[in-house]
């Protein structure tokens, strides 16, 4: 699930300003379930600009925004609004944006969120980040613990030396992620996996901007000169 | 082979200290602290912007000891460099004469004075370590070739002796041995069973740890201690006497005094290092007392 939060009203005014027909685009999946860019959030939006004197030309919240033929697919039914509209605000993840960018070349499009990460829904209203797309996921022992994305230095080693009282440096309110690492192996008698060397990362696997199709496979991946 | 390790091996009780490179370009007051200490103690750490705040470079420091005709000891972070930059500083530090070499992964960003920078850490301190064992036999770390004599770098690495659980210190540090650290620099440590059980559990690990001291100036400054390095505590009894004394920074070096005698004498370490932490000119008083 891609994390969002939506900006602080008065930004996206900002942001708008000088644009007076706006077309609002939500999205049904990962925005939907941050609250970010729902039906009910999009209505809300829509209320809150007509309020400062927008126009609000249309609205649809697409199913999801990031699939780009079919959501240039589904914008075609809304033709009319659009070319009515000065600008669009997006109301999905950084991601839809770019997507809508690609559909409505010629309109400037605004983000209405600001897209934080890749995440778990914890509960209601309550998201954590548990991987950062790395490119290669590190065979964690079978422990389930990422530390690349769990421990805010990436350690792969170890803790650092910052772990106090078993919380982390950096976040306090965090328990250190290899402790955790530490005291589950030991549960599972498997402690031995913690005494292996990890070598550094290789970031040649991930390079940006990530591109992989079943076909090609990743097209990306720079092959490594070094031996 | 490097003064460091030479008395090392040697089997002389060693003393080092830390020295913290100025944030800015004056270096008037660290060259004045290595003069002092300069027939006091054996070899100065230069740290790497510790605490993660902006200083000048730790080579440049290194450079200022070695022209004080002194022996520096890197510390090299992983922090705010990539391994093509660690593995080129370490290079250009050997050609400038910088031997001893201390990997550390480093604090934060957002604990120091520039908290927007962008997080590096490409190499953990295990990772420093392998970069620098790879130059040594010749090779970059990706498997490259160097040109010429390889360097000969003296590898060190930290450890916290307060850890808890300490099993998983160990186990780090035996990493650490493994990817080339071949003498450790510890956190403060303040409670002499500490100091022993650690000795004990290390006896067979066949590299030199130096007990690190931060000598305490006040019952406040014994606060911020524990405050700031993990799982330190500091024993009531030193608390009492800090608490009661009429100069406790006096009382603060008598019992670092002590201390350090307690280690000698029982043979818990190679040595002891410093950080005096802006107070390096009462080192001597300190060194005096033993």
């Amino acid at each position: 699930m891609i994390i969002t939060k939506q900006k602080p009203f008065e930004e996206i005014a900002e942001e708008l300003s000088g644009y007076d027909r706006v077309f609002l685009v939500g999205c049904s999946l990962c925005a939907t379930a941050c609250k970010t860019g729902g039906e009910e959030e999009v209505k809300a939006m829509k209320e809150k600009l007509e309020a400062v004197g927008k126009t609000v030309t249309g609205t649809v919240v697409l199913d999801p925004v990031c699939n780009l033929q079919k959501s240039r697919r589904d914008l075609r039914k809304f033709s009319q609004e659009i070319s009515q509209s000065d600008a669009v605000l997006c109301m999905a993840c950084g991601n839809g944006l770019q997507t809508l960018a690609e559909i409505l070349e010629d309109l400037p499009i605004f983000p209405a969120n600001d897209t934080l990460f890749l995440g778990e829904i914890k509960r209601f209203g309550v998201f954590e980040e548990r991987c950062i797309q790395c490119g290669k996921c590190l065979l964690t022992s079978g422990v389930g613990l990422c530390p690349i994305s769990r421990c805010p230095k990436g350690m792969v080693n170890g803790p650092c030396g910052g772990a106090k009282d078993g919380f982390c440096e950096a976040n306090p309110e965090m328990k250190c992620i290899w402790l955790e690492i530490y005291e589950k192996l030991k549960k599972m008698g498997r402690l031995d996996e913690f005494r292996k060397i990890i070598p550094p990362l290789d970031h040649s696997l991930r390079v940006k901007p990530g591109k992989y199709s079943f076909r090609r496979g990743v097209v990306n991946d720079v092959p490594s000169k070094a031996s | 082979m490097t003064y460091l390790q030479k008395l090392l091996n040697e089997g002389k009780f060693v003393i080092t200290a830390e020295v913290g490179p100025p944030k800015g370009v004056d270096l008037t007051r660290f060259r004045e602290i290595v003069r002092l200490l300069k027939g006091e103690i054996d070899v100065f750490n230069v740290t790497d912007g510790q605490g993660a705040s902006m200083r000048l470079s730790s080579l440049a420091g290194c450079l200022a000891i070695l022209s004080e005709g002194a022996e520096p000891v890197m510390q090299m972070t992983g922090r705010d460099r990539n391994r093509i930059a660690i593995q080129s500083e370490l290079l250009g530090a050997y050609t400038l004469g910088v031997r001893n070499i201390l990997a550390i992964t480093g604090d934060y960003p957002t604990l120091g004075d520039n908290p927007q920078a962008k997080p590096v850490y490409d190499l953990d301190s295990v990772g420093i370590l392998l970069a620098a064992s790879s130059l040594m036999r010749g090779k970059d770390l990706s498997g490259n070739e160097l040109r010429g004599e390889p360097p000969r770098f003296y590898l060190g690495a930290t450890v916290n002796p307060n850890f808890s659980p300490l099993e998983v210190e160990l186990i780090k540090m035996e990493k650490k041995i493994e990817s080339g650290a071949r003498f450790f620099q510890t956190q403060a440590v303040y409670d002499l069973k500490v100091a022993e059980d650690f000795s004990k559990a290390v006896s067979d690990f066949n590299v030199k740890i130096l007990f690190g001291i931060i000598p305490l100036r006040s019952l406040k400054s014994a606060k911020f201690v524990s405050e700031v390095i993990p799982g330190v505590k500091v024993p009531r009894e030193i608390l009492y006497r800090l608490e009661i004394a009429p100069d406790p920074k006096l009382e603060g070096l008598r019992i670092s005094a002590e201390f350090i005698k307690k280690i000698r004498e029982y043979g818990l370490a190679h040595g002891v290092h410093i950080m005096a932490i802006g107070a390096e000119k009462s080192i001597p008083v300190l060194l005096d007392m033993l």
